[in-house]
């Protein structure tokens, strides 16, 4: 069985941490740290399997595999087939993509409920229980439509410079001043840019 | 706290909000934010509105789940929360509970029961999965029995997604509450003729897993599980039914026959590799008495091995692993493949090839491949090449060095080990030279010439990490100084002034070395000048002097080497002899102000013995007083003494002696030492081995120094100078290796590491073209030597685990559902009785005693009003010490164990019972070691 699931990124800030067997939280953590010890040491284009004896007991392996910014790391012992679970890998990697449209780090990061529920959609109590990525991403889907629409992050920002919107009018100064502050916040949603840069765009015209 | 305010839900953080801000906080402050969040979530928490709570919950579970912290006060919280009507609540409370519940200590989980059976029986089928998640997270056996109707009724529902989530958690149940089984295991069987892949999926996936622990209760599916394996075409499903047949088939050799066949064909004609992998695996595991299929998958193996992905080639190493145990044929047709793998850029490719190397290994060719492995460790990265030079120690000391027939090739070996430049394995080598020293006899003259080849190089003296291989030569240099061709330039070697670069506890034994030697010559002096008048005629064990030279003459006789004793005594004049004792004396005056205790010790044991010994030398040129024979009759009857007590074989003893002792009345054996930190709070133990007053590394050195350039009287104080200065003078010494190596060896000469490392590539190649077991046995000349070993090896303790009993129980009411209930009692008498312990009578039992006796005598001791001279009488009049010491040896070995022994009149006993310690602290060393220890413990109480 499926011993536990873990994303983290280059950094080893953990993204993702889930164990099929009660872990306390503090070993949680050393787990982490020990695994990405031994992922950061590794090259480019070597087997995705490491040896974690030392940390899980004997027959217990761990393949990882790197997407972008992110680690991805299964834990499982050997009633799992090692390449079947690369293969399983890829389909969580497959249905966060479709769940989020090109998913990156920041979808993972602010996302953690959801990614919780595509995770339980696939894997339930250490047992893979859907190997379709389309299954589990309209599994996903009606899960969410039942769930009241929550305040999106586009959402949230657009109504705090609508609102601001006013002052834009009032005082250029204060806009741009606003907008390097907002800009900063929010440096990685491109939307907000964009958004600003033709705010200003029209008010300095 | 007061509770939370109507601005505080206002103005709530979201759990988005959080991440922000916790991804804005400057490093550095992150741990003080979080205290601020979880005050914050603590007043949050409390609200009775319902989105407060939950988004207090949510942040909650983030920060438990993500940062590490601790959110077990908050489980009440999550249990309220659960029963909240709007999903994502619910949602909320049921992931906090499945993160951060411990089903073992987390008290309110039962009143999550409750609603968790109206959760699982509500139409809502979000809810339901929910609950099924949420409970094979957190199961227990309380849990599992009271919600197991519910999850009855699941079995059998029409929605897809709830019924394999069901059958999903129905394991979880059956773990924590066997009796499951009886009422849910039919149900579960009807599954496995689902059409619906995702059921069938889980439901295979369960037996899988129910059949790792315990396969033979399932044998009576196995029709079932074969028409799977017939009729279906899921990767998934067919992975895990081949992993139930590795279980069952071992079992019922039928059906091995049965399912070889399908296998075979999936293994044709599929192309998802890991279907494969797994086909592959079945066959090497459990069907390997089928040729023709086990060829097919070696073929498979080796395509796997031909690819250019890493994890295939990985696989395969793996697949040809299991091979090995049972057929290393199938690993030698390959092995132009593993050996190529051996210089593959991924650690793991090549550890996997490696250990399959090392599974090739036997006693016809152990010499090639230690001798390409070296070679390939000379090019590696240190830590492939420790690796390497592990397995080589490890499969080479294999069963008291199974696979070894020429110890003499062996022990150069070793000592080419240790001069491989990144070698980290000191320890383990010079396990190796001591073990074989006192294991195989024939092998000690090699093994001395070993020892002086490393000692007597100065270069080696400057690498930490040779030092434990230098000790272990130190040691063989003084134990077997008998079969020295040259004792004069083993002393030089053992006093040469670099020597001060090693630590105390190696220091220590090259001055007991230098001892042993000391005592050869001046014995093999005594008994050259045949002054019988000298030596009492009353002494009994006088035989054995004339055994050991029995001995030099069968080593003689076998090895062809010179004359070892004689050409030794041929040699010795009283001048020669006068100037060695000179040599001593002056190497280790100073050494007698030393601040470690160890090096304090030995030097001063050695100096005392030299006071008595010289007279006696000096004197045999004039004697004409009576008064002196008298005198000189006394030392020469000591260096008798002593030399009779250092000559006499150390051998093995066998691990379990101490285990066979009874323990001597009136002794309390303690668990720890606690009260022994308490009584010496302000003093620091005596810590044997690295026992210091002072800073001690600097002032040793030039200590000396000084006194080595009186001695040369030079103006130089610097090392190199006095290792040139040393060299010029003893240039004799430092002949090249080669030279000594004696020609009429008809073993192959051990390989030059870097003479040959160019040729590395050809080696790889000889080794692929070279059949490696097939090859008929070389025509041994001479028998194997012989290796002392004990037959009662280690006794294994049975461990019976609670998975195991779990797993019982399961399978007891398994076979109660699918056989009746005559199987249960089958199940219950397969349990093997335990394995009761081997005791043998061994006369190691009247040594450990005797190391009791000894202990107990001395206790009473005192340091101060014992002359050296008197010590060393004091010692040797204990006859069985290297007995002893042996026998602590072997105790020890395992053990690293301090074990405190509290005697009648309040003194203490302690014995350092550590590998490290009592390997290289040997014979009359421990004696001495036990008399200081005991005028500090007298002293103290």
């Amino acid at each position: 069985m499926i011993r536990g699931v873990i994303i983290m990124n280059d950094q080893g800030k953990p993204r993702l941490i889930k164990f099929y067997e009660f872990q306390p939280p503090e070993k949680q953590q050393e787990l982490v740290r020990s695994i990405y010890r031994v992922l950061c040491s590794r090259a480019e284009n070597v087997s995705n399997f490491v040896k974690v004896d030392s940390l899980f007991g004997p027959d217990v392996r761990l393949v990882y595999k790197t997407f972008a910014t992110l680690y991805f790391v299964f834990i499982f012992d050997k009633s799992e087939n090692e390449l079947a679970m690369i293969d399983l890998m890829q389909v969580f990697v497959e249905t966060l993509n479709k769940c989020f449209r090109e998913v990156c780090e920041l979808d993972i990061v602010f996302n953690f409920y959801k990614v919780h529920t595509i995770l339980d959609e696939i894997i339930l109590g250490g047992q893979v229980l859907e190997t379709s990525s389309e299954e589990v991403a309209s599994a996903v889907d009606a899960i969410s439509r039942s769930l009241p629409l929550p305040l999106s992050l586009c959402a949230y920002v657009c109504a705090l410079v609508s609102s601001c919107e006013w002052v834009l009018r009032c005082n250029r100064h204060i806009l741009v001043q606003l907008s390097l502050r907002v800009g900063k916040e929010w440096q990685f949603h491109d939307s907000i840019y964009s958004w600003l840069a033709e705010m200003i765009a029209t008010e300095l015209w | 706290m007061t509770g939370p305010s109507l601005m505080d839900s206002l103005f709530q953080r979201s759990i988005d909000d959080l991440i922000k801000a916790l991804r804005l906080s400057p490093p550095g402050t992150e741990t003080a934010f979080v205290a601020k969040a979880i005050d914050e979530i603590r007043r949050e928490i409390k609200s009775t509105d319902p989105h407060t709570k939950a988004a207090a919950l949510q942040k909650l579970t983030y920060l438990h789940s993500l940062h590490g912290l601790d959110m077990s006060w908050a489980a009440f919280h999550s249990v309220e929360l659960s029963s909240s009507s709007a999903h994502s609540h619910k949602r909320t409370a049921y992931l906090s509970a499945a993160l951060a519940f411990n089903p073992a200590t987390t008290d309110v989980l039962l009143l999550l029961t409750h609603q968790l059976r109206k959760d699982l029986s509500s139409p809502n089928v979000h809810d339901v999965s929910l609950a099924l998640s949420t409970l094979s997270s957190i199961c227990n056996t309380d849990l599992a029995r009271d919600l197991t109707p519910e999850l009855f009724t699941l079995l059998i529902s029409s929605k897809v997604t709830v019924r394999k989530k069901a059958i999903a958690t129905v394991l979880r149940v059956f773990e924590c509450y066997p009796d499951a089984v009886r009422v849910c295991f039919k149900r579960v069987v009807e599954n496995l003729e689902n059409s619906d892949l995702g059921i069938l999926s889980a439901v295979v996936g369960l037996f899988c897993e129910l059949t790792e622990n315990e396969p033979r209760s399932y044998l009576p599916l196995a029709p079932e599980f074969y028409k799977i394996l017939v009729d279906c075409k899921n990767n998934w499903v067919l992975i895990k039914v081949l992993k139930i047949f590795t279980k069952l088939a071992p079992l019922e050799p039928r059906l091995g026959k049965r399912v070889v066949e399908p296998i075979c064909e999936i293994m044709k004609t599929m192309g998802a590799k890991s279907l494969v992998f797994e086909c592959v695996r079945t066959i090497l595991t459990s069907l390997s008495e089928h040729d023709s299929a086990v060829k097919l998958a070696v073929s498979k193996v080796r395509e796997f091995l031909s690819e250019d992905d890493p994890n295939l080639k990985y696989l395969g190493l793996q697949a040809l692993a299991i091979v090995a145990k049972k057929d290393i044929l199938a690993v030698v047709e390959n092995k132009d493949l593993v050996v190529k793998a051996l210089s593959d850029s991924d650690l793991n490719i090549r550890l996997e090839a490696l250990r399959l190397v090392m599974c090739m290994v036997s006693e016809d060719n152990v010499m090639e491949i230690c001798r390409i492995l070296i070679s390939h460790a000379l090019k590696s990265d240190p830590e492939f090449c420790n690796e390497i030079l592990g397995f080589i120690l490890l499969t080479c000391g294999r069963n008291y060095y199974e696979v070894i027939f020429y110890f003499d090739w062996y022990v150069l070996f070793l000592g080419e080990m240790a001069r491989v430049p990144h070698c980290q394995k000191g320890d383990e080598i010079a396990t190796q030279l001591i073990d074989i020293g006192m294991r195989v006899k024939d092998a000690r003259s090699q093994l001395v010439h070993v020892a002086r080849e490393l000692v007597i190089d100065p270069a080696l003296l400057g690498n930490p990490f040779m030092h434990a291989v230098l000790s272990a030569a130190a040691w063989v240099s003084g134990e077997y100084i008998k079969l020295s061709r040259n004792p004069f330039e083993i002393m030089e070697a053992l006093l040469q002034p670099r020597t001060s670069l090693l630590s105390p506890s190696v220091r220590a034994i090259y001055i007991h070395s230098a001892f042993k030697v000391l005592m050869f010559c001046v014995h093999s002096y005594l008994k050259l000048n045949g002054e019988e008048s000298l030596i009492p005629s009353t002494l009994t064990d006088s035989e054995l002097v004339s055994d050991v030279e029995v001995d030099d003459h069968n080593m003689i006789a076998t090895n062809g080497q010179a004359p070892s004793a004689s050409s030794v005594t041929h040699h010795l004049t009283q001048e020669s002899l006068l100037a060695l004792v000179n040599l001593v004396e002056i190497n280790l005056g100073p050494l007698a102000g030393s601040n470690e205790v160890e090096v304090l010790e030995r030097s001063t044991n050695v100096l005392g013995l030299i006071k008595l010994i010289k007279p006696m030398i000096l004197g045999s040129l004039n004697d004409s007083e009576g008064d002196q024979t008298n005198r000189e009759l006394k030392a020469s009857e000591t260096v008798k003494l002593i030399f009779d007590s250092c000559s006499e074989d150390l051998g093995p003893v066998s691990v379990n002696a101490q285990e066979k002792v009874p323990i001597p009345n009136g002794l309390v054996l303690k668990e720890n030492l606690d009260d022994l930190e308490e009584i010496c709070g302000d003093i620091k133990l005596p810590v044997l081995t690295s026992f210091s007053l002072v800073r001690p590394q600097f002032a040793e050195v030039s200590n000396s120094a000084e006194c080595q350039d009186k001695e040369e009287s030079e103006l130089s104080t610097e090392s190199t100078s006095l290792l040139a200065e040393h060299r010029k003078r003893h240039g004799l010494y430092y002949l090249s290796p080669g030279n000594a190596v004696t020609v009429s060896n008809d073993y192959p000469p051990a390989h030059d590491p870097y003479g040959k490392a160019i040729v590395e590539d050809e080696d790889l190649a000889k080794l692929t073209e070279k059949s490696l077991v097939t090859g008929k046995k070389p025509i041994q000349s001479k028998p194997r030597p012989v290796v002392v070993k004990f037959d009662d090896g280690e006794v294994t303790n049975v461990v019976t685990n609670r998975t195991r009993i779990k797993a019982d129980l399961i399978s007891d009411a398994v076979n109660e559902v699918l056989l009746g209930d005559e199987a249960t009692t089958s199940s219950s008498s397969r349990r093997k009785p335990p394995k009761s312990r081997r005791v043998t009578e061994d006369s190691n039992i009247s040594i450990v005693k005797l190391v009791w006796e000894v202990a107990n005598t001395m206790g009473m001791v005192k340091r101060g009003d014992v002359e050296p001279q008197a010590r060393i009488k004091n010692m040797i009049a204990k006859t069985s010490i290297k007995v002893i010491v042996g026998c602590m040896v072997s105790t020890g070995r395992g053990t690293g164990r301090i074990k405190q022994w509290k005697l009648k009149h309040q003194s203490f006993l302690i014995f350092f019972y550590s590998n490290a310690f009592l390997t290289k602290i040997l014979r009359s060393v421990v004696v001495i070691n036990i008399l200081v220890f005991f005028s500090h413990w007298n002293w103290l109480c």
